[in-house]
């Protein structure tokens, strides 16, 4: 039977990025299906009909969704290349670090981007307090992954081009040299990388998209 | 094989996750009870990220967070498996896990508040139920696992054995067992195995706690 892998994405999703990555890093052809984020397909819909978001991988019929459980899908059927460690402490850690990538430094720089005044400035200090625990465990190493791209890798990469992007539209300074050698280093590293460099999207177009999200969550957050 | 030392709370469901998953496993362990307003140094140095129980410490090495330690389990000791074969099913499994964990704070948010913000915690809390009710993986099985209790039943049931004491505490109601009939046959049948009703803090002492803790919250957010 002929392998149908599709990717259901839209062209800015920093989650959809992380499969394009690590199907491109496997060397797995697949097709994609871009999706309009305001006009969702009924496909999608049906494919992911608790949640109705991007990415939506497709394997011979039998749709995964959630970015990080299809790396992890992907890493189980498709072996070359791993993304996850052998080692079950090595995996637990990366699962354990993707997670608060996710929950704690996404949201962070997310709540310091789109707000303003005192609250700014609390999620700024927190973001680079969680930003410092990634700072260490980068430590003695060239990638999260060791000496080659993993899946902690892949999972903490929207750093990588998003954070220019927020920095450059609000004049803050969330993940500088100065403070985060290493990390700053990785970015350049990882953001270089082949396979990687060659999907990102288009830094002017998500400039544009992210000055409107910021209004119009500025907009929502001052109305009442 | 290194020895298994779990630092828990006897009142918490994250901890009680880890407690049923290992015994179901057969995996001897030494419960190290916390007392949470005095957390140990070791604990502190084992998880100096999240600073919260429950740790898992095998040998030497800790693993944080209660789903990502599971799954540690899961891959530790493969007997009376907690995630089946097929990495299809797999990745159903740990999206029902996700989407759990991601739906859960509602949960406890009904317990820690009151007035607006609570009735809008309720309002998630219950639409999170409807949602497993309608698309969750149990449909006419005894648990989410089929024939045994696996990852989702366990990630689940840290949430709805505790609802009943939460809703007892706020006197907010969140189950409504007339319109969640598959779910109110699921916890029953959770209930009463044998490894999870052997592993159940006792509700009159649950609730006490919860009461205390609540009334303590309620009053510290209010006083200025």
């Amino acid at each position: 039977m002929a392998e149908e892998v599709k990717l259901f994405r839209t062209w800015s999703s920093p989650f959809a990025l992380r499969v394009v990555w690590a199907l491109q890093l496997k060397g797995i052809q697949y097709e994609t299906v871009l999706e309009d984020v305001a006009k969702k397909s009924d496909v999608l819909r049906g494919y992911n009909p608790v949640y109705k978001k991007v990415p939506v991988l497709l394997h011979n019929g039998r749709p995964i969704s959630e970015s990080l459980i299809i790396l992890e899908y992907v890493d189980e059927t498709w072996k070359q290349h791993s993304l996850l460690p052998q080692d079950p402490h090595a995996r637990a850690m990366a699962r354990f670090w993707a997670k608060f990538g996710d929950d704690k430094v996404m949201q962070s720089i997310w709540t310091a981007f789109v707000s303003e005044g005192k609250e700014q400035e609390a999620a700024l200090a927190e973001a680079s307090e969680h930003l410092q625990k990634l700072e260490e465990e980068l430590r003695g190493k060239k990638f999260f992954g060791g000496d080659n791209i993993g899946y902690l890798d892949i999972a903490l990469g929207w750093l990588a081009n998003l954070v220019r992007v927020f920095e450059e539209i609000s004049g803050l300074r969330v993940l500088d040299g100065e403070r985060f050698p290493l990390l700053f280093a990785w970015l350049k590293e990882f953001s270089d990388a082949p396979v990687i460099r060659d999907c990102w999207p288009s830094h002017d177009k998500l400039i544009t998209k992210f000055i409107a999200l910021r209004q119009l969550h500025g907009a929502q957050s001052s109305s009442t | 094989m290194d020895g298994v030392k779990l630092h828990a709370f006897w009142a918490s469901p994250f901890s009680a996750r880890v407690i049923w998953a290992l015994k179901i496993k057969g995996i001897p362990f030494e419960h190290i009870e916390e007392d949470l307003p005095n957390k140990s140094a070791l604990l502190l140095q084992y998880n100096p990220v999240h600073k919260k129980i429950p740790v898992l410490v095998h040998g030497p090495r800790p693993v944080c967070e209660s789903m990502v330690i599971v799954e540690y389990l899961e891959e530790t000791w493969p007997q009376h498996p907690l995630l089946p074969t097929d990495p299809h099913k797999r990745a159903v499994a740990r999206f029902w896990v996700k989407f759990i964990e991601d739906k859960s704070p509602n949960v406890w948010m009904v317990y820690r508040t009151v007035g607006e913000e609570q009735e809008k915690a309720r309002r998630d809390s219950s639409e999170m139920l409807s949602i497993l009710e309608e698309h969750g993986p149990n449909k006419g099985k005894k648990f989410f696992g089929g024939d045994s209790i696996n990852i989702v039943d366990i990630a689940f049931g840290g949430v709805a054995l505790w609802m009943g004491a939460m809703e007892e505490v706020s006197g907010c109601k969140m189950f409504d067992a007339a319109k969640l009939p598959r779910l109110n046959a699921w916890i029953a049948n959770f209930k009463s195995s044998p490894v999870i009703a052997e592993n159940l803090p006792d509700r009159g002492k649950l609730c006490d706690h919860l009461a205390r803790l609540r009334e303590k919250r309620l009053s510290s957010s209010t006083s200025k």
